[in-house]
């Protein structure tokens, strides 16, 4: 991790984008539209994996990121008529501001009380978006009509939730995602960040404000969450309190666990094998949740460090 | 010419008084070794001085600047770093990385930006603080894999990056073997023509030789301080210290 050869994990990552792109030439129809979701979902897991993978900060409340990009993409398009970009402005803009706030409290705790608190958080967001049943329609929640979805560029214009264009801005999501955080983990910020997760007691003694690293690390993490939730509501149109629930902030953490926390590519492994694990398993038996646990007990038993993070301790050291 | 000064510096914990009333003053330019029994209150001492733990009362001025609460990592962009006793550095990161850490951190001072100069920039001054200590070879390994006399090594090159005026060394030659310690001596006059080194040690032939003064302490207070050859010679310190 010396940083001496930036220019092989820079090539890796770009072979895999370019793989996403070509994949798509190939694809039958439904694995087609799973592609798409799982890119915006291993988005979501990138954002993760930066608090948990690079910080060492385990949050059980990312939920509330992604929701809040997701309502604040929603519900300006459906109910004040945004259009698609403006939408998804708004969807980052609420992300980052929730980070920033959820930060500057829940920073002050560490370890087991932080989960605590994100997780508290995560809950008073989930219970807020039932309680404004009006605008969000609560459990049901509300479908965006495919009139707004509609973006047009110079003479022409396309759909969101056109097959195509849908892949494809899920790839954009991805690729900015991906490798925005390379760059990060790569950068000097990105080394202080890991210097937090190993030792934040010498990190403070080297000079750094660990408080001010951690509550950066925070901010991009929600707001890259909640860049996938607001991209996740304008291609999939769907938006609704699911999202807001605990599910979904236990669901990032099993991604990024099973593709290893602290690799930037495990996020879109992990969320590649869980959606399918979970797709196969479920056509095969009601009880596929069984099938999941087993599988991520065998990962905690064998390959706590996930996939990618066993691959790179025992053949590709330089794995970022 | 004073560097730091101490002025009845006092931390209890509970009932224990750890270190009572302590005004040290220390010079620029000198190695100062502190000794004393376990539990004489030194480690509380530099933790006050570096900021690791608030003093109960008292006071510190380093460069006749009053820093007592000025947080820590404000005082190690003033010049005051500590090494730590039992040996931390980044264990899952290499050697390049531990260094850069600090390295990094100096750079972006001395430029006042917010980024540090360019990799080739970062790279130049890592590798010449590695060579300084002796690592230079182990620039890509990973610091745990490292023997422990080398990751002290590493513990002081990554205090030597961030460019002390006042360097905390924290009974660095525990656990080192003989020849060890007889580099290490000399890196340490090496690094006292540039800095001032503040050392807790247990080691006297080590004290007696690179120290230029000794303070002594026991329960929480100076008992004695002087040349290392008037430390041997007080009855008091004998009788404290040595045993006899």
């Amino acid at each position: 991790m010396t940083g001496a050869t930036p220019r092989r994990d820079w090539l890796l990552h770009l072979a895999v984008i370019a793989l996403l792109f070509g994949v798509q030439f190939v694809l039958p129809a439904y694995h087609y539209s799973n592609v798409s979701k799982i890119m915006v979902m291993a988005s979501f897991a990138i954002g993760y994996n930066i608090l948990i993978g690079y910080t060492g900060l385990l949050s059980l409340g990312h939920a509330m990121f992604f929701a809040a990009g997701l309502y604040g993409a929603g519900l300006t398009v459906h109910h004040l008529g945004f259009d698609p970009l403006s939408g998804f402005l708004a969807g980052l803009l609420a992300a980052l501001c929730l980070s920033v706030a959820i930060g500057l409290v829940a920073l002050r705790t560490a370890g087991v009380s932080f989960m605590i608190v994100t997780l508290m958080f995560a809950q008073a967001g989930y219970l807020l978006t039932l309680y404004f049943g009006e605008f969000t329609r609560g459990d049901e929640g509300f479908v965006l009509k495919e009139n707004l979805l509609r973006v047009v560029v110079g003479d022409t214009g396309f759909n969101l939730i056109d097959p195509a264009a849908r892949y494809n801005l899920a790839l954009l999501l991805f690729t900015v995602c991906l490798l925005g955080s390379l760059v990060l983990v790569r950068s000097a910020v990105g080394r202080v960040l890991i210097a937090v997760r190993e030792n934040e007691q010498r990190t403070a003694m080297l000079g750094y404000n660990a408080f001010l690293y951690k509550l950066l690390a925070l901010v991009i993490s929600g707001t890259m969450s909640g860049a996938a939730g607001a991209t996740y509501a304008l291609l999939f149109t769907y938006v609704g309190a699911t999202f807001a629930a605990i599910q979904y902030s236990i669901l990032p953490l099993l991604w990024v666990l099973l593709g290893g926390a602290g690799t930037t590519l495990g996020p879109l492994l992990g969320t590649l094998l869980m959606f399918y694990l979970v797709d196969v398993s479920s056509g095969q038996t009601s009880s596929y949740m069984l099938l999941v646990g087993a599988a991520l007990i065998i990962l905690v038993l064998w390959a706590p460090k996930g996939i990618l993070g066993t691959l790179r301790e025992k053949r590709i050291p330089w794995l970022p | 010419m004073t560097l730091l000064v101490t002025s009845e510096l006092s931390r209890r914990f509970g009932g224990l008084n750890a270190v009572d009333q302590v005004s040290l003053v220390l010079d620029r330019g000198e190695i100062r070794a502190i000794i004393g029994p376990n539990g004489a209150g030194k480690t509380t001492l530099v933790s006050m001085i570096c900021g690791r733990i608030a003093p109960s009362s008292g006071g510190i001025a380093f460069e006749d600047q009053d820093i007592t609460g000025m947080r820590p990592w404000h005082r190690v962009r003033h010049g005051i770093v500590y090494t730590f006793q039992i040996t931390s550095i980044f264990g899952n990161l290499s050697c390049f990385d531990n260094v850069a850490l600090a390295a990094q951190r100096s750079d972006t001072w001395a430029t006042g930006r917010w980024w540090p100069r360019g990799h080739g920039h970062l790279a130049e001054t890592v590798l010449a603080v590695l060579n300084r200590v002796g690592l230079s070879g182990r620039a890509a390994a990973r610091a745990s894999t490292l023997s422990y006399g080398h990751q002290r090594l590493l513990e002081v090159a990554i205090g030597l990056a961030l460019k002390p005026k006042l360097l905390i060394l924290d009974e660095p030659t525990q656990g080192l073997a003989e020849d060890e310690i007889v580099s290490f001596c000399a890196l340490t006059r090496d690094i006292a023509r540039e800095a001032t080194v503040l050392l807790i040690e247990h080691n006297m032939p080590v004290v007696m030789e690179i120290a230029d003064r000794v303070t002594v302490m026991e329960n929480g207070r100076i008992l004695a301080e002087g040349s290392p050859a008037e430390i041997r010679a007080d009855a008091q310190v004998q009788k404290a210290y040595f045993g006899t």
